[in-house]
């Protein structure tokens, strides 16, 4: 393959798939504290066309749109809830990777907490009874014979 | 003619599986002994037939036979004799064929390693598994014919997705579907010993060697891919969260739990219904997985392309499979209810706190990636539930379980003291506490709350799961007869829980005091992270058998000190005009540096990913830490011992008719 | 009865997969549908390149298409959909029923002009979104997208991926006649 096509191919399939124009944006200069706050905001915020990748880790075109435009915002100052919301605008709560705490999701975030409490009872109660019964009918030895003697070997 | 012969020998091995199916369960009727030994055979005649068609897939991706669709659809004439080999089970049709290759193999191991186990139970375990064999069978006759020809025979194939063409991820899938089919073997004990109704402490020995070596290759497959990820995605990730992997998580933990209550019902025959539920729940997790990867329900990094007419046939094939094996467990687990004293602070009693941790965290897992369709279906709306779900729900549940771990292994079957547990763990647990405390401070400057955490859950299940193997060598009078004395079931046991530790230790620090920088640089410009100073030399050409490439240099230094120099790559494959990342990484035991490319400018600068991740790599030995362990586990001379016994037995046997 | 719980789990989760494999997991609702549509205002493509020559281009927004329904169609020239969906999209422009209104999202104004000379302009028309900003408003995740406006400038109706007769048959037309 000669340099020239290979060149074209990189340029044309590097510089943003197919040949989707990428237009030379002003870098959008943060302070270490707003840095701080867009490293944390970005892997909650889902690429919208990749499979399954947050914001923070995809290079999709898109992507890289939506990253510059929270960089914008968290430059002009905007809080981490005000930029969610303002992403849940156009794209709607598919966008957000913690979704938020509402009537449809409560199970989501309590269920597993209220699953080990239940766990928890259950085997108390477990315990419990099977001290009752213990003492309400003395148990014949849980191995036969045959067993026993499998078990030794 | 070789596509062809593979295929006949698939319709063969579905005769054969329901064969393997119906003569056993007549048998057992019918108190036949001819039927029930008849199950053996079969199973090792299916073995064959799969063996057999794989084999033949096989040849047609080697000599590129295009006129299989499945090979033009996943091979080149360019691509490389290895991955040829792995392109066998890179998309669904030949994946499926892989499973079903194990499946078979499981099966035919059974058939092999049943000489002391009942006539009546193996057969009916044979049984089981040949009705799993005859859904999987017809699934892939019907929708996933591996063997399908194409026509007109194409010139040239569209090649195998380049994501896949690396060795992580060629033995990735053979290891982790070794563990998620061997969980069948568990799962037809359960329903063998269900239609029975003899489920005793020998059913739990019987069991445990085949759910340990399921286990254990689910653990090194789960691992594999975490390492394939990392070095593949090109941004320095080791979990996503992605349903896939979610997918092959859930049998985990189901399994990790199902091993431990097997313990208890072998050692004191309690428990043996919810043991029966966790095997079936096991099996029933990998179908699961194997329903959501297939069919398309999910958005996820790895899934197959998707067919809803297979996803159909698969939610069927699980409902006849777990729903009959759920039905007869309604229906008979009652009986199985025994009487037996129970302690909680005794180690059944912490085996079972282990259980409901362990499940539970299974659950949330499965509400986490299931709750978004579960929404769409009622109607309301997208949303999307990632990794910080369930980095807040699972590691809080994972707390608790590590100081389980610790006592586990010190506190004695039926009742525990107190003050004996105390006079044993006291050293251990001071040693975690001044480890969380002094290690962060000493490597990194400062103590993150999460490295204390993770040093101290990590360090004590380390330290303590050693307990016991120390104190049994101590009894000794040397240290070599020390170890010769120590059971290999308990130094599996140990290795796993210390790989777990390891594997928290990693996890820890590596979240705690990672640094990631994306930056873009000059040709000759340099950037610091951490201590170390990355230097961009510039991007070059770079060929490979099947791709062309821009390569990276980038110099890395500390101090004055030269570290080393990485080449990462930006591949281009033009058989499916793919591109890749292909990350560089410069290894150690305490940390990992890491540099991929982004995006290429036309001024020769590029955006560079560069990180530093201190101790990674012990999150990965945890893993194979823990497959030794089972290793070690499944070979005690316990289960072998039994065979021996059983000979002997046969011998005496003999000696009495004469 | 207790045993039978998690036979009851198993037949709830496969009645919502039931559900589930009839769905696109990738679709997305759109939370503009109802509310007013994004507010635009960019440059007019120029079609030749001696128009382009010509001093700046004019910009359009909102106000312009207001007090008549119209179709917001985001589309370039790479990208593969939006050829399948051209030549409907020239029949809906023949019959006329409904002002196209075309977004060049993040192309090059050469390719795109050069697209359309070989297959034909359907577009009122064509505004050029080169950074993607409008793409964002809207809530753009990938070409082409197709939105209904209503005359009182509140979108009506999404269509992601390639318009189809059926498609615009069945979601579009019912609606053509609404807020005006």
């Amino acid at each position: 393959m000669s340099r020239l096509l290979l060149a074209a191919l990189l340029a044309g399939v590097l510089l943003g798939a197919q040949a989707q124009v990428t237009v030379a944006r002003p870098d959008i200069p943060l302070s270490t504290e707003q840095e701080a706050r867009l490293a944390e905001l970005l892997p909650d915020l889902r690429c919208l066309v990749c499979q399954n990748e947050s914001l923070a880790e995809s290079r999709a075109p898109l992507a890289l749109d939506l990253k510059y435009e929270v960089r914008g915002l968290v430059a002009s100052g905007r809080s981490a809830p005000e930029i969610k919301q303002y992403l849940v605008d156009r794209y709607g709560d598919f966008v957000l990777f913690r979704p938020p705490f509402d009537a449809r999701t409560w199970l989501l975030w309590l269920g597993p907490f209220a699953l080990v409490l239940l766990a928890l009872g259950v085997l108390l109660r477990q315990i419990r009874g099977s001290r009752r019964a213990v003492a309400a009918a003395p148990p014949k030895p849980v191995d036969d014979a045959a067993l026993k003697k499998l078990l030794d070997e | 003619m070789i596509p062809e012969l593979g295929h006949f020998a698939l319709i063969l091995a579905l005769g054969i599986a329901f064969l393997q199916t119906v003569a056993p369960l007549l048998g057992y009727q019918r108190r036949d002994a001819k039927l029930l030994a008849f199950a053996s055979s079969a199973a090792q005649a299916q073995f064959l037939c799969i063996a057999l068609a794989y084999v033949c897939l096989t040849i047609s991706f080697i000599t590129t036979d295009f006129s299989v669709a499945y090979v033009a659809q996943n091979a080149h004439t360019d691509l490389p004799m290895v991955y040829r080999v792995s392109a066998v089970w890179g998309a669904h049709e030949g994946s499926l064929l892989l499973w079903m290759l194990m499946l078979s193999g499981w099966t035919f191991a059974v058939s092999v390693f049943n000489r002391r186990i009942p006539a009546e139970l193996s057969a009916l375990v044979i049984a089981v598994l040949g009705v799993i064999s005859t859904g999987l069978l017809l699934f892939m006759l019907l929708t996933s014919n591996p063997f399908d020809r194409l026509f007109p025979v194409p010139l040239q194939g569209r090649d195998l997705n380049p994501l896949l063409q690396d060795f992580g991820l060629a033995i990735h899938p053979p290891t982790l579907y070794m563990g998620y089919v061997g969980f069948s073997v568990a799962f037809a004990f359960a329903v063998a010993a269900l239609i029975t109704g003899k489920l005793d402490a020998a059913w739990a020995r019987w069991t445990r060697p085949w759910t340990t070596t399921a286990w254990m290759f689910l653990t090194l497959g789960i691992t594999l891919g975490s390492w394939w990820a990392y070095n593949e995605l090109g941004w320095g990730g080791w979990w996503f969260w992605d349903p896939v992997e979610n997918a092959s998580f859930m049998p985990w933990l189901a399994g990790t739990a199902l091993i431990h209550s097997l313990a208890v019902t072998e050692k004191r025959g309690l428990l043996k219904s919810w043991t029966v539920l966790l095997a079936i729940l096991t099996f029933s997790l990998s179908l699961l997985g194997t329903f959501l990867v297939r069919s398309g329900v999910l958005v996820s990094v790895h899934a197959f392309a998707s067919d809803p007419a297979r996803g159909l046939f698969i939610l069927i094939f699980m409902a006849v499979v777990t729903g009959s094996a759920l039905t007869l467990y309604a229906w008979r687990a009652p009986k199985l209810a025994t009487v037996g004293e129970l302690h909680l602070f005794s180690r059944e009693g912490l085996l079972l706190l282990n259980n409901v941790f362990l499940v539970v965290a299974c659950a949330a897992i499965l509400v986490g990636t299931l709750y978004p369709l579960v929404i769409d279906a009622l109607n309301l709306g997208k949303i999307s539930v990632g990794p910080p779900y369930f980095n807040a729900v699972f590691l809080p549940l994972m707390v608790p379980l590590f100081v389980l771990v610790g006592f586990g292994a010190v506190v004695p079957w039926k009742k525990g003291k107190s003050v004996e547990t105390w006079q044993r763990l006291k050293l251990p647990a001071l040693f975690a506490v001044a480890f969380a405390i002094v290690v962060p401070l000493a490597l990194h400057g400062r103590a993150a709350l999460l490295a204390v955490t993770g040093g101290l859950l990590g360090a004590w299940t380390i330290v303590a799961a050693s307990q016991d193997v120390w104190r049994r060598i101590r009894a000794k009078p040397s240290f070599v007869a020390g170890i010769a004395s120590v059971p290999r079931a308990t130094w599996g046991m140990t290795l796993a829980h210390a790989g777990l530790g390891v594997w928290a230790l990693g996890v820890a620090f590596v979240i705690s005091y990672g640094f990631e920088k994306d930056v873009r640089l000059a040709p000759n410009a340099s950037t610091e992270i951490g201590d170390f100073r990355f230097g961009f030399v510039g991007a070059t050409e770079a060929k490979g058998p099947n791709f062309i490439a821009r390569q990276g240099e980038v110099t890395i230094e500390r101090g004055d000190h030269s570290v080393t120099t990485l080449y990462p790559q930006k591949r281009f494959y033009p058989s499916q005009r793919n591109v890749m990342t292909e990350s560089a990484v410069d290894a150690t035991l305490l940390r990992d540096l890491y540099v991929s490319l982004g995006e290429g400018f036309e001024d020769g600068s590029w955006s560079l990913r560069i990180y530093v991740k201190p101790m990674i790599r012990l999150i990965w030995l945890g893993g194979v830490l823990m497959f030794l362990g089972g290793c070690l586990a499944a070979s005690d001379r316990r289960y072998r011992l039994a065979k021996a016994a059983e000979r002997r037995l046969a011998v005496d046997g003999g000696a009495q008719a004469a | 009865m207790r045993y039978a719980i998690p036979l009851l789990v198993l037949a709830v989760l496969l009645g919502f997969f039931a559900v589930g494999l009839n769905r696109d997991p990738r679709l997305l609702p759109s939370p503009l549908i109802g509310k007013t549509a994004p507010s635009f205002e960019l440059p007019v493509l120029a079609l030749s390149t001696a128009q382009a020559a010509d001093a700046a281009p004019a910009r359009l927004g909102n106000a312009a298409f207001a007090g008549k329904p119209f179709l917001v169609n985001f589309f370039a020239s790479w990208c593969a959909g939006c050829q399948v969906e051209h030549p409907y999209l020239m029949t809906l422009a023949r019959q006329g029923a409904v002002t196209l209104v075309g977004i060049d999202y993040k192309d090059a104004d050469a390719d795109v002009r050069q697209w359309l000379a070989a297959r034909g302009n359907p577009y009122a028309p064509i505004l050029v979104d080169l950074d993607g900003r409008a793409g964002i408003d809207f809530g753009v995740y990938g070409v082409p997208e197709t939105f209904l406006v209503s005359a009182d400038g509140r979108v009506l109706h999404k269509h992601v991926g390639a318009l189809t007769p059926e498609a615009f048959e069945k979601d579009f037309k019912p609606l053509l006649g609404a807020g005006s």
